[in-house]
């Protein structure tokens, strides 16, 4: 063994080659089966997709580094799940481009902060944290509810996200700044986009302001929509911690 | 040092800045119907050609260079590496600081978007492993290549390329964090231009290594060159398989990674656990087995351990990066795997670091003497210290207690100030007398100095991490008599204050350790050795020495 690495050391091209080989067959082996084997990720014909105004909000909890402190991942574990609802499936981040299940809680997790809070709480929160909650560590964004929110590509986000796998329709990409417009006026016609993206689409002022589409209007619908994309971790089998 | 590049070169590299500069002007122009924080790039890109070109212009119509430099190795790119990376620890160990005080008072910082903490941890993340690393590994590789290959670098460009190039993509992530450009992929923030960009950069680092063994008059590859090559491949497999994405438009910075959920989950951690592996471990580890012998004037102890430490190291490494999402919703099989090999991964990352500890014996005296020989010993001990600790909490169970948790920050700090940065900073205090034709540093009692503030803060911060992470873990999982949770998340949080507070004064000892060690490599750079020979002439080439 160590007469064949003593020749093998002599020849750069071949040394080259052995690191790449040796270095290829672990990722290969547990990355390349998971986009094969269909038990990965459960199937929910009810998934929805992200509204425009959602996936705005989403880019903005992307860009102010947000998954840095916060995980949307609930683990298999009965402290976890009684803290933060039933733990997290592979599908209910299937559309997640990137996926953001994060690596430190230095807040909570918030896989299933959607419904848990008022807009009017998350807007306060956001804003200044310690009004809300004085021993909170939270960096504050008084700017998002200053900020207009920029829709007038988010055609092109979209028309990426189905590049990647996503399904949204021509009708969707098409209307894609409208949308999210309509999404926090509910009193515009809000009827083109319950049409596309399902009744249940949360229409409001999420940041109190009726007038204008603020980037707090996203940020907070998008904090509103998580973990109510897909209702399979709700099925009865799931409410409880196993033990895998 | 424009002077040392030959008509030819000066021409290529005026070609090169030329095609930045138009590149520069492309990413400019082409936001400017769509505000896109990528215009700001464009003029950054634009800057950096115009600057480069100025520099290279002042020397452009110099004499050429004579014959004779072929005959000395070509160190003009590994001292401005040296300096590069010092710069880059000082500017990503300050935002590091920064962020650690941050955490214990949440005000202590300006009222805009840039200054916040989400923006700025990944400035200090790749300020440290990209800027302060990167720069370190390139510029130490350039020296060890071409001492272990008994020759010199094949051309004079392509070094100035890899490095200038490199730093502009460091400047570039690090400007797009604070304007708001990121992927959300750790420590892979950059967006896709950033990305593309480095794999240019990266293949032509490849080419030079490559270029430089087959001109080698020494017919082994010695050991640390093994570890160079593979940091260099792996990262670049690495590299581009984690940023595969889809830009939402080519005149703005926003890509949509190709993978999604679990995919992507497993996808970034093989990325994320193996940037340790192979950027943090293996890439240090070619310096050390260079400049740990070299110091301590003693053979390498084993060659069939660097053997089996290297192969394990390559192989091993690649299973374990799954191990950072036990108990989610990766299938467990992977899990299962990532955590066995994790653990037998123990096993040659222990030969690697006893190798390197047992090449001291008969040298102890050394150790003991001379702060830069400690300052390698004892990263050699915390390279073993980690990797123990990582094999550790690898462990499913050991991992439900520590995932989330300050642990985590705990133990990539015991190797990244422990490891990583006492292997460079040994390294450096090695290599700058020897670059600049000292006799020894300027000052020995500075280097023993910044050795004790870096042993300091680096424990401080270790333990003060092992215990904010355990305490909030187990108050995360504990149950009051009725069966309910005892603590809310929020009674965790105020527990963390006094160890955020503790953590954040150990690095600033060892911010401080580092800005005493540029004060150090400067005063050395700039004042020469007392009837010191001439220094232009330099060594000649010492091609019928033994290899080092």
């Amino acid at each position: 063994m160590f007469q064949t690495h003593y020749r093998l050391e002599r020849k750069s091209l071949r040394l080259v080659l052995a690191i790449i080989v040796v270095a290829s067959i672990g990722g290969l082996i547990e990355i390349a089966p998971l986009f094969t084997i269909d038990e990965t990720v459960e199937t929910d014909p009810q998934m929805r997709v992200y509204a425009p105004l959602e996936l705005a909000g989403r880019n903005i909890y992307i860009r102010e580094g947000c998954y840095a402190c916060h995980s949307q991942m609930i683990r298999t574990l009965q402290d976890e799940v009684e803290r933060y609802g039933p733990y997290s499936l592979a599908v209910e981040s299937k559309y997640d481009h990137p996926m953001l299940w994060g690596s430190k809680r230095t807040g909570p997790d918030l896989a299933r902060i959607g419904d848990k809070y008022s807009d009017q709480w998350h807007v306060m929160h956001l804003a200044n944290p310690r009004g809300v909650v004085p021993q909170s560590i939270m960096p504050r964004y008084p700017w998002l509810t200053t900020t207009q929110l920029s829709v007038e590509h988010l055609g092109d986000d979209l028309r990426a996200m189905r590049t990647v796998g996503v399904p949204y329709t021509d009708a969707m990409i098409a209307n894609a700044s409208a949308d999210a417009v309509a999404q926090a006026s509910p009193d515009g016609d809000t009827a083109g986009l319950l049409k596309r993206y399902g009744e249940a689409t949360q229409v409001r002022a999420f940041d109190g302001q009726q007038q204008t589409v603020t980037e707090m209007d996203a940020l907070v619908a998008y904090l509103q929509i998580l973990g109510k994309l897909s209702d399979a971790a709700k099925a009865p089998q799931n409410a409880k911690a196993s033990g895998r | 040092m424009v002077s040392a590049l030959t008509a030819s070169e000066r021409t290529g590299a005026l070609a090169i800045l030329f095609a930045l500069l138009g590149a520069g002007v492309v990413m400019a122009a082409s936001t400017a119907t769509r505000s896109d924080p990528m215009g700001f790039h464009g003029y950054l890109v634009m800057l950096y050609a115009l600057g480069v070109m100025v520099a290279l212009l002042r020397g452009y119509f110099d004499a050429e260079p004579p014959s004779s430099r072929l005959e000395h190795y070509y160190d003009d790119p590994t001292k401005a590496g040296i300096i590069l990376a010092m710069g880059w620890a000082v500017v990503g160990m300050f935002v590091g600081d920064w962020v650690a005080w941050l955490l214990a008072y949440p005000d202590l910082t300006f009222n805009s978007a840039w200054a916040s903490f989400g923006r700025l941890r990944p400035v200090h993340t790749t300020g440290v492993i990209f800027g302060f690393g990167g720069n370190a590994l390139i510029a130490t590789s350039f020296h060890v290549m071409q001492r272990t290959s008994r020759a010199r670098l094949p051309d004079q460009l392509s070094p100035w390329f890899v490095l200038l190039g490199y730093n502009l993509f460091c400047l570039i992530a690090v400007s797009g964090y604070l304007l708001g450009i990121t992927q959300s992929k750790e420590y892979a923030e950059p967006e896709w231009y950033a990305d593309v960009w480095l794999v240019v950069v990266w293949v032509t680092y490849l080419v030079l290594y490559l270029r430089t063994l087959a001109r080698r008059k020494e017919p082994h590859i010695y050991v640390a060159n093994w570890y160079y090559l593979a940091f260099i491949l792996v990262v670049a497999i690495l590299h581009i398989v984690n940023n595969l994405a889809v830009p939402a438009s080519f005149a703005g910075a926003k890509s949509y990674s190709l993978f999604s959920g679990v995919q992507d989950a497993m996808t970034q951690w093989w990325y994320g656990h193996n940037a340790v592996a192979f950027f943090l471990t293996a890439g240090f580890l070619g310096m050390l087995y260079y400049f740990l012998p070299k110091r301590a004037e003693r053979p390498i102890y084993s060659y069939r351990m660097s053997i089996v430490g290297f192969w394990g190291i390559t192989f091993f490494y690649m299973w374990a990066g799954s191990h950072h999402l036990h108990y989610t919703a990766l299938p467990q099989w992977v899990q299962t795997l990532g955590m066995t090999f994790s653990l037998m991964l123990l096993i040659p990352s222990w030969i690697a670091a006893a190798n390197a500890l047992l090449t001291l014996n008969g040298a102890w005296d050394r150790v003991r003497s001379d702060a830069t020989l400690r300052f390698m010993m004892m990263a050699a001990v915390f390279y073993g210290l980690s990797t123990f600790e990582g094999s550790f909490m690898a462990i499913r169970s050991v991992n439900s207690l520590s995932h989330y948790t300050d642990w985590t920050i705990g133990h990539v700090h015991a190797g990244a100030l422990g490891w990583v940065a006492l292997i460079t900073f040994g390294s450096i205090y090695a290599l700058v007398p020897w670059l600049w034709k000292r006799d020894a540093m300027h000052s020995p009692a500075l280097v023993e100095w910044h050795f004790w503030l870096a042993m300091a803060g680096t424990l401080i911060y270790v333990f003060s991490m092992w215990n904010s992470g355990i305490i909030q873990g187990l108050m995360w999982r504990t149950y009051n008599d009725g069966g309910t949770l005892s603590y809310s998340f929020l009674d965790t949080v105020e527990a963390m204050h006094p160890y955020y507070i503790a953590r954040a004064i150990g690095g600033l000892l060892f911010l401080i350790g580092a800005v005493i060690a540029c004060w150090n490599i400067w005063k050395t750079i700039v004042t020469p050795s007392p009837g010191a020979v001439s220094v232009a002439d330099g060594q000649p080439l010492p091609s019928l020495l033994p290899a080092e």
